[in-house]
């Protein structure tokens, strides 16, 4: 069975069982034969170069003082003096709990709903309901963040907005979801769901289409309804691909969004609003401590790939396909 | 395969298609009101709860903002930055993935992992804004271009793509005397023109829609995109600038938003239809595993 799921090696690793033509000889004649290729590989190269890696090597920043003037490399080393600054800081544990609650929020509410939807849409016989509902479920993907935000603000704006004037009329309350702080996380999860819910389904409804046919119809004379069907070979046929998928998000749960959390921050929610990336920016670019965000930025990163790691680990030991 | 259809199964049927109906009409709901409220007047805005259709139709909101000149500014810098930024990423994302493709160079598999790695691990907000600033881009438009100028997925997927074209298009071209650029400007290019659609919007998306390049590199506000412009526009009242007006005027401050919105929008919109012909497609290509 095939699962559709994002791979970068196995053209690699087709080709490294496959023999392998011309690998002796000289590098000067193989580079002379192909000097075009390696031309136009060039201006790629140079951009991973300069570009991705170039910062990777900027990372050390985190265990130096950084001094503008002197630059990366002449700066003085300190160690993990600023790793131990931020564990000591009391924005630590706010930050953590802040980020962390809203990955938990994403995990347990967006993931779900997203193979949910999948499902309801896969059974979906009508093929012209099928193609509209997925071309409009879709189209938020592709709106920007700021356009997000300011719906959202339009939205839910005091005293005029739709959404504050139905919420108003049925509870009979006056809620300022954007500024009070006990909001911000629903209307992040809301927001997260609107945008990115329908496209998440193209990954799921890719991988439905390749389960067995045939079990349905053995399920069918056997008497299973609808809801066992997908319960005993639907989901198990998906299991696989929501694996990876799940493993994939739980590598991103610390990235919550850089542009998402800033465009929603303001002065009354900052409190639960402030998340790793955000952190970063306001200390690192608005008051320039650059090698202290660096250490706060990496630490980030590096939970993020040990969470990965771990998980890969945890889905293979439950025997089942992991990621790598 | 036939599905004997149950009472049950057609009363979920009818209630999912009823269900999935109205997400897709949610969905696009809060679009449709704002699309509505851009031509509406600013009373109607405040009155009315909620509405799809103005009352009396207004252009009040497009005539201030389209004699707002940092308005203008930032539209045109926008399409600007957006063409040229596709321009460039798509050349250099196919000019390093055909070599990529070429099972027989050298040194493939060593880049192949280096850009693997770029994908797992990067060095992070401050370090590439240093980087910028080291390499004088802050508050040039290149900035917004240059440190996301190739997605490695997109890079993979296209190597993949040409990997799976057949190997004789290009024996037989050689034959006829073609170069290796020549095979990739002639040959290879026509046919991959589905996929290079693709990422060319995906990448012209990418730009149109960036916030967090702007705000990180573009400190002179007179350089603003559209999307710091809707930003300021939307989150503070503070109207950028007056426009060419009376002073007496009021300007219509809601309105101003919805219309600054629609037009952030709309081609995105305009241009979703060619998106979507090819995206679940071109996003698996190359990507499926087996």
């Amino acid at each position: 069975m095939s699962a559709p799921v994002i791979d970068t090696e196995s053209a690699e690793r087709v080709q490294s069982t496959a023999p392998a033509p011309r690998k002796r000889g000289k590098f000067s004649v193989h580079f002379a034969h192909y000097k075009w290729l390696y031309l136009l590989l060039l201006p790629g190269v140079l951009y991973f170069a300069v570009f991705r890696y170039a910062p990777m090597y900027g990372v050390s920043i985190a265990f130096k003082d950084y001094v503008p003037f002197l630059g990366v490399n002449a700066s003085p080393w300190v160690g993990f003096q600023h790793f131990a600054d931020f564990f000591s800081n009391p924005d630590f544990g706010r930050l953590l709990g802040n980020t962390l609650i809203l990955a938990f929020l994403s995990l347990g509410i967006a993931f779900p709903l997203t193979i949910v939807l999948a499902l309801l849409l896969n059974e979906v016989r009508l093929s012209i309901l099928k193609r509209t509902v997925q071309t409009l479920v879709y189209i938020p993907h592709f709106l920007s963040w700021t356009i997000v935000a300011s719906l959202s603000f339009l939205l839910f704006a005091l005293d005029f907005g739709p959404l504050f004037l139905f919420i108003n009329n049925v509870l009979g309350t006056d809620i300022d979801f954007l500024s009070d702080p006990a909001w911000f996380r629903p209307l992040i999860v809301l927001q997260d769901i609107w945008k990115n819910t329908g496209w998440g389904t193209i990954i799921f409804l890719a991988a439905l289409a390749t389960v067995d046919q045939d079990q349905y119809e053995a399920a069918i004379i056997d008497g299973a309804g609808r809801f066992r069907r997908v319960w005993h070979i639907t989901l198990p046929g998906i299991r696989s691909t929501i694996i990876v998928m799940l493993i994939l998000a739980i590598g991103q749960m610390l990235n919550t969004g850089f542009e998402q959390i800033y465009l929603m921050t303001n002065a009354l929610n900052r409190g639960v609003a402030e998340v790793f990336d955000t952190y970063v920016y306001f200390v690192g670019i608005t008051q320039g401590a650059y090698s202290y965000s660096t250490a706060v930025g990496l630490f980030k990163s590096l939970v993020g790939i040990v969470l990965i790691f771990g998980t890969n680990a945890l889905a293979k030991r439950f025997n089942q396909s992991g990621l790598f | 395969m036939k599905i004997h259809n149950t009472t049950g199964g057609r009363i979920f049927d009818a209630a999912n298609y009823v269900f999935l109906s109205l997400i897709g009409i949610i969905t696009l709901l809060p679009f449709i009101y704002v699309f509505a409220g851009s031509f509406a007047t600013e009373a109607e805005i405040t009155r009315r709860a909620f509405f799809v259709w103005p009352e009396q139709f207004s252009m009040g909101a497009y005539e201030y903002i389209f004699s707002t000149p940092a308005f203008i500014r930032a539209l045109v810098t926008t399409v600007l930055v957006t063409a040229v930024g596709t321009v460039v990423q798509l050349i250099l994302t196919v000019t390093m993935a055909y070599p990529l493709a070429k099972r027989n160079l050298r040194g493939r598999q060593l880049i192949m992992s280096l850009v693997v790695f770029a994908m797992v691990f990067s060095g992070g907000m401050i370090p590439t804004f240093l980087l910028v600033k080291d390499l004088g881009l802050l508050n040039s438009y290149w900035a917004l271009i240059l440190p996301a100028a190739i997605n490695p997925f997109s890079l993979i997927i296209i190597k993949n793509f040409f990997q799976e074209l057949p190997a004789e298009l290009e024996e037989s071209a050689k034959m006829d005397g073609a170069t290796e650029v020549g095979i990739l400007w002639r040959i290879l290019l026509p046919l991959s023109k589905p996929v290079l659609a693709t990422f060319a919007l995906f990448y012209a998306v990418g730009i149109w829609n960036d916030f967090m390049s702007p705000l990180l590199y573009l400190s002179d506000n007179s350089k603003w995109t559209l999307q710091m412009y809707l930003r300021q526009v939307t989150a503070s009242s503070d109207l950028l600038g007056t426009g060419n007006v009376d002073p007496n005027y009021i300007p219509p401050e809601q309105g101003i938003k919805f219309a600054v919105i629609v037009v952030a929008t709309l081609p995105i919109l305009i241009f979703y239809p060619f998106l979507q012909k090819h995206f679940a497609k071109g996003m698996l290509i190359g990507s499926v595993k087996g």
